[in-house]
Parts: C-alpha cells; structure tokens; sequence
C-alpha cells in the first residue's frame, strides 16, 4: 500500500506529477489552481531534477511544453478556463505535431472572466476540440482527490501511447476539497527518449523534425486520416465509466467529476424514496462511454443528466442513446453547485409528476 | 544582354580539393530554397549551416523555425528542428533548452514573429537568460503575407497596410528590438549584422559563431539581429533591395555589436 | 610574384538570376545567359577567365550554387 496522506486536489495532483517522473511543468498562476505551481515551486526540482517554470503567459507555457513534448519529455501543465483559453492555438499544433503532453482543466465558472468558483462549463471545449481544426484530446474527469492522483499516470500513460494530448477535466471543488489520498510510490525519471524525439540529430541517422504544416492538401488529408483513425482506436480502446445500480434501474442519473458525486447522494435519497434509480458516471468524456448509455436507454424509462453548466454532455448522452429513451437535463451554471436535494425534486417534477 | 554569350572555358585542373576555398555546407540538405530570388532568409541559412558544419554541432543542436517565410527552414538545415506556432518559438525554444541544458538551442524567426506577436515570449526569454540563440531576421516587413506592415517598418516605408507609407502618428515607430532587449541582465549578446555585401556576410557568420560560443559558455540569451531585404514584397531587385538596406535600412538599424559579454 | 588562379563550380539548376554574385566580382567574370535552367530561371555562367578565387560570389549567393578553387601560382 502507498503512502496515505490527507492532501488538497491541486497539491495532490502536484505531488503526483513528481511521484511520476515528470520531467517538467510549465504553468502560469490563475485561481482555484494555483496550489500546483506553488506546491512544485517548493522543493519539486530538489526532488527529482524536474523542471518547474513559472512562464509568463498561458500561450507561454503551452508552447515551452510543446518544445519539451518535442524532445520526448514527459510534461505537463496546468490552469484554469480563461488560461485554457489562451492555451487553446498551442493545443490544436502539438495534436497535429502528435506529441504527448498532459494538461489540467481545473474549471471555474465562465463566460468571460467569471468567477473562481467550481464549474463544468468548459465541457464542449475539452471534448470537441478546443482551439482549430479536427483534433481530439482525451479527456478525463476526475470526481475525487484520489482520481486527482490516479490520473496524473494514468493520463502519461495514455499520452505516451497515443503520442496524444491528455486533459484532466477539474473543477475548482475538486482542485480545493480535501481528502484522504493513497499516492503511488515516487516513479524513475525517463532515461531514453523516442526515435521522434528532437534530442540533436544522432549520428548516421537522419535528423528528425517536429511540424504541424503540411502545405499540400493532399498531404494534409492524410494526416487527418491518420489521427482520425487514431482516435476512433482510442473510441475503441479507452473507453473508462463507473456505474452503479444498473440492473433494476428504471432511471438513471448521470454526470461527471463533481457532478457525479451529487448525483450520487441524490440516487441515494431517490432509492430511499423507493424509485429505482441508476448511476453512470463517464470517466473518459473523450472517448465518451456511448456504449453503456445505448444499452440501458432499451430497459429505462428516462436519464436525467445533472452538470454544472447549460447542458453541454447531455448532447452526447442524447447522440448515445439515440432517442430510444427520455434524456433531461438539470443543472446550475455560473460556479453554482447543485444540490442533491434538488436533483431529487427535479427528478420527481420531470419524470415523477411529468412536469416537463 | 546579347544572346549570344561566350561562356569561358572551364579548367579542371584548378578545382581539386586542396584549392578548395568554399562549398556548400554538408549541414544543409539538398532540397532548394523555397525563398524568392536574392532573399536574405537563404543567405542566413547557408551561413548558420557553415558554422553548425564548423563547429562540428549538428548532433548536439535544436532548432525552432517560425511562422513567417522562413516557417520551412527545417527542410534546409540538417539539424533536429521544431516548427513553432507564430511568435512563440522563444517559448519552444525555452522548452527545449530547459529539459536539455546540454545542448544547442536557437530560434529562427522573422520581425513580425519576433517583434510583434511574439513580444512578450522575446522579452521574457530574454529576461530569464535563458541560454539560447535567437536569429532574428529584420526585413521591414510581412514577408510570408504578402507585404503587410511590420512593427520594424520604417517610417514612410510603403507596404500593403501602409500604402501612403508608414504614418509613424497612427501607426506607430518602427521598433529597434535590438536596443529594447540588450538592456536586460539576463542577456550576453546583442548584435546587429547584414548579409547585403560577401564583407557583411563574413562578419554575421562571425556574429553568429560568437554567440554559440558564448551559449557553449553558458554565458546567457544572446539575439543575433540580422537586417535583410525582401526583394518581392519591397518590389525591388535583388540589387535594388540590398542598395535599399544600404542606404535606408542600416541608416536607422545602425550595425555592430550593442552588448557583448564582460570578459572575466 | 604570387598569382591566384580561380574557377568557380556553378550548379545552374540551383541558380535563381538574382544576380548578386555579378555585382559582387570584382573581377566581373560572371554574367547572365539567357538560357533558363529546369525551374525557369536565367542562370550565371562565367564570361572570362579573370577568376582569382576571391570567394565574393559564394558569400553572396543566397543560394549556395557556386563552388569556388583557388590555385597559388608561384611565378618568378
Ligand atoms: C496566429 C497567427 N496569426 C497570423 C498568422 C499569419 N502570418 C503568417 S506569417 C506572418 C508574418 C510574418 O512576418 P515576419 O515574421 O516578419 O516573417 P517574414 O515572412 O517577413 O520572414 C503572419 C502575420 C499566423 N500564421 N498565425
Ligand atoms: S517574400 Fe520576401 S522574405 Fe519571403 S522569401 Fe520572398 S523575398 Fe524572402
Ligand atoms: S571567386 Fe571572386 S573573382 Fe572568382 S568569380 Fe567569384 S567573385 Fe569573381
Ligand atoms: S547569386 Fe547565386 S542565385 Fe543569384 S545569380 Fe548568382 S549564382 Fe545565381
Ligand atoms: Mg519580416
């Protein structure tokens, strides 16, 4: 068993990029994530001879991590919506340029400056592509502070296999609360470095070089072949849910991250109530666990999907199920955190009372 | 021209290899030049690829290439190279030079690139001293666009956004980067070069080596500035455009050293 | 008296005209023909036998089409 520590999602999240042998940070101060810069900057460097820079921007850091992606380097950055914003250009280059990095979304309420507190409201610019152009990140979204941990390897690992950025969708609960944390043991730095890797050009190879440019359509459809192909594997591949309650489910519940949680105090009361009601919480947003959500919607009579936002997953709830059931859609918006007795009453006023 | 020019006779007998005085550098690759006729940007390659061939580096150097003509500059040097968004190849650059301390790094970028979008990402690479050489390519202009105004415009100069010339009072000053930067502690070298004559040439490959020297020392962010022409978009000959630096350009973008390391 | 004997090696399919090479000899060896080469440009060929090596028109040349020897000839 790893060591237990009671720890904040932001530093948790930190100390697990030093336990994975992350090789730098590049990140630039907003609220609610500014813990991780703070946390690294105390002794990370001492540590592990990891690099840890405070850049002078959002489009700053993005790039400084693409440069280091692009030398085979195992790097990460982190912000919150407005940064995520800036950063939105540099993504869409290193998904073409292919290089695997890992970014935090620790997601505050927008539009515009916002507020700092707690919101999914970036959901649509996580999964769909963000910046220009038709790419993907793969995106996970974490409900815990453990998740926080889990993640941070689990999204290496995947970056490194897909040679793919990795989004790890927060919010700003999850980047404050606090809570008990198993971390995995402090894990080696890497020693080699891919082929693609611009380390110098090795001798008697040919020298190697990182573009996202392909000034020939033709050309350039081919390389859009090649990462569409690549994401319909990670479709395949990836795929990462938690459900509960299936079996009988009548109803079902859903959200992600935070979300998720509350929905899961109101599936709680609803069963106490006696309406049996399921939960599935996505994992992966991209890929998004159309399979499961196709599977139930023959055996039940409605999901309610509860977000911190106007209703952006509930699109691809609805894509998955393919109006085979009742999909609705509850949820707060601006950095408001719904409650679970909320849900409760929303449930009961949409599908109880029919209501709608 | 006539049409019928007697072409003088070849003599063999000269060109064996101990009379060699000047080939292709072996670090330049064998795909042509993209590059306009008489354009500065092919000049600095060739240069900068004779003193990777010199110095024996080409294993233990990174390049980054911009957004702006010079975006496929990777297909001409032989040297592990990345392409960077517009205007942050200084922040790539960073992210290069930190995870590999060790080695070589330079930017290559135009005026726009370096002094109008990528600014801040100049100054703060500057500032930080990071360890890097940026070759900064002044040709007045948008090469890559099509002519548009540059921040390094001179006054009264014509581009396709200035057409009347450049009206300093709304448009704003043409922008001495150079100046700008060498101020700051973190950087060792500041150097202002041409390559509109071969003495030019010789002194900004000199320029050049200098400041690949002065990374190897660790000695700080060094900015070799070198003032070009852009011959099509100037609408200019060759011969024009480089009289046109001569007497335009290097009156305002004075040449020669403006910072150079202390000696210890 | 040393003498310099030049000649120069011109790869005219990489020859773009833009004639900076003539204005840079000193010698005035260089010209231009009116031939074109593969992509469509004039290319420059040497006129005289003048060539003393000097390298200017290598150094000038964006284009890196010109090789250039350059002979010592020891004469009494
Ligand atoms: C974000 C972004 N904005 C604008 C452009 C369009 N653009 C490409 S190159 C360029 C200017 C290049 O000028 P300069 O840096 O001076 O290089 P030159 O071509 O003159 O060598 C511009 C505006 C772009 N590619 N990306
Ligand atoms: S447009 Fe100007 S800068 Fe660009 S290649 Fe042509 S001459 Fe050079
Ligand atoms: S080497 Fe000198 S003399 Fe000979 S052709 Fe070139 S410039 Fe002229
Ligand atoms: S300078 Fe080079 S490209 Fe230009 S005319 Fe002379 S040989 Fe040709
Ligand atoms: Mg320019």
């Amino acid at each position: 068993m790893g060591e237990i520590k009671l720890m904040k999602g932001n530093e948790a999240l930190a100390e697990a990029m030093i336990r994975a042998g992350c090789d730098a940070y590049f990140g630039y101060p907003i609220t609610p994530q500014s813990e991780v810069l703070e946390y690294l900057s105390k002794d990370a460097t001492q540590r592990t001879g990891m690099v840890v820079l405070q850049a002078e921007s959002e489009v700053a850091a993005i790039n400084m991590i693409y440069g280091a992606a692009a030398c085979g380097r195992r790097v990460m950055t982190t912000s919150s919506s407005p940064g995520i914003s800036l950063m939105q250009e540099g993504l869409s280059y290193i998904a073409s340029a292919e290089l695997p990095c890992v970014l935090t979304n620790v997601v505050r309420g927008g539009p515009g400056l916002g507020t700092i507190q707690p919101s999914q409201a970036d959901y649509f610019q996580a999964v769909k592509g963000g910046g220009h152009g038709d790419y993907r990140l793969i995106v996970l979204a974490p409900s815990s502070v453990q998740e926080m941990v889990d993640f941070v390897r689990l999204s290496f690992d995947l970056a490194e296999k897909y040679r793919n950025p990795v989004m790890i969708l927060a919010d700003g609960a999850i980047g404050q609360m606090m809570e008990k944390v198993e971390l995995f043991d402090q894990m080696p730095r890497k020693t080699e470095f891919p082929d693609w890797a611009t380390t110098g050009k090795p001798k008697d190879k040919e020298r190697r070089y990182i573009t996202s440019l392909h000034i020939q359509p033709e050309k350039m459809e081919e390389i859009n072949k090649h990462l569409q192909a690549k994401y319909k594997q990670i479709e395949k591949d990836e795929v990462r849910y938690e459900a509960f309650n299936l079996d009988d489910a009548e109803y079902i519940l859903t959200g992600y991250g935070l979300g998720a949680r509350i929905c899961r105090k109101a599936m709680d009361i609803l069963r106490e109530k006696g309406y049996k009601v399921g939960l599935i919480r996505p994992i992966t947003l991209f890929p998004f666990p159309k399979k499961v959500y196709k599977e139930v919607a023959d055996k039940v009579k409605g999901i309610l999907d509860v977000e911190m936002n106007s209703g952006q997953m509930v699109e691809d709830v609805k894509l998955s199920v393919c109006g085979k059931t009742r999909v609705e859609y509850y949820g707060r918006m601006g950095g408001m955190i719904p409650s679970p007795e909320e849900i409760v009453e929303n449930f009961e006023k949409l599908f109880i009372k029919g209501e709608a | 021209m006539s049409n019928n020019i007697e072409t003088a006779k070849f003599r063999p007998e000269i060109c064996t290899d101990e009379n060699l005085v000047y080939r292709k550098p072996s670090t330049l690759l064998p795909e042509p030049f993209h590059y306009c006729p008489g354009c500065g940007h092919s000049t600095v390659h060739k240069i900068f690829m004779e003193v990777v061939e010199e110095m024996g580096i080409e294993n233990e150097i990174i390049g980054v290439a911009p957004v702006g003509c010079s975006v496929f500059a990777y297909h001409y040097m032989g040297v592990d190279m990345q392409q960077a968004a517009h205007g942050r190849a200084c922040a790539v650059a960073t992210g290069i030079k930190r995870v590999q301390p060790d080695k070589y790094v330079f930017s290559y970028q135009g005026d726009g690139d370096l002094a109008a979008i990528g600014t801040g990402e100049t100054i703060h690479a500057a500032n930080r001293g990071e360890n890097i050489l940026v070759i900064f390519i002044n040709n007045g202009i948008y090469g890559m666009t099509s002519g548009q105004m540059a921040p390094t415009t001179l006054e009264g100069m014509v581009s396709t956004t200035s057409p009347h010339g450049r009206d300093v009072k709304t448009q704003g000053y043409p922008l001495k980067m150079s100046e700008f930067i060498a101020p700051l502690p973190g950087v060792a070298y500041v150097t202002r070069q041409s390559v509109h004559k071969p003495a030019n040439v010789r002194k900004a490959k000199k320029a050049l080596r200098q400041a690949l020297e002065y990374q190897k020392q660790g000695l700080g962010f060094c900015l070799v500035e070198i003032v070009t022409n852009c011959p099509s978009n100037w609408r200019m000959t060759p011969a024009q455009a480089n009289q046109y630096i001569e007497e335009k350009m290097l009156a305002f973008y004075k040449l020669g050293d403006i910072k150079v390391p202390e000696v210890k | 008296m040393a003498k310099a004997l030049g000649e120069i090696i011109i790869d005219i399919e990489k020859c773009k005209g833009c004639s900076l090479c003539i204005d840079a000899c000193p010698e005035e060896v260089l010209s231009l023909t009116n031939k074109i080469n593969k992509k469509g440009y004039q290319y420059i060929v040497t006129v005289n036998s003048n060539c003393t090596g000097c390298a200017n028109c290598a150094l000038i040349c964006p284009d890196a089409v010109i090789t250039v020897y350059r002979k010592i000839e020891k004469s009494a």
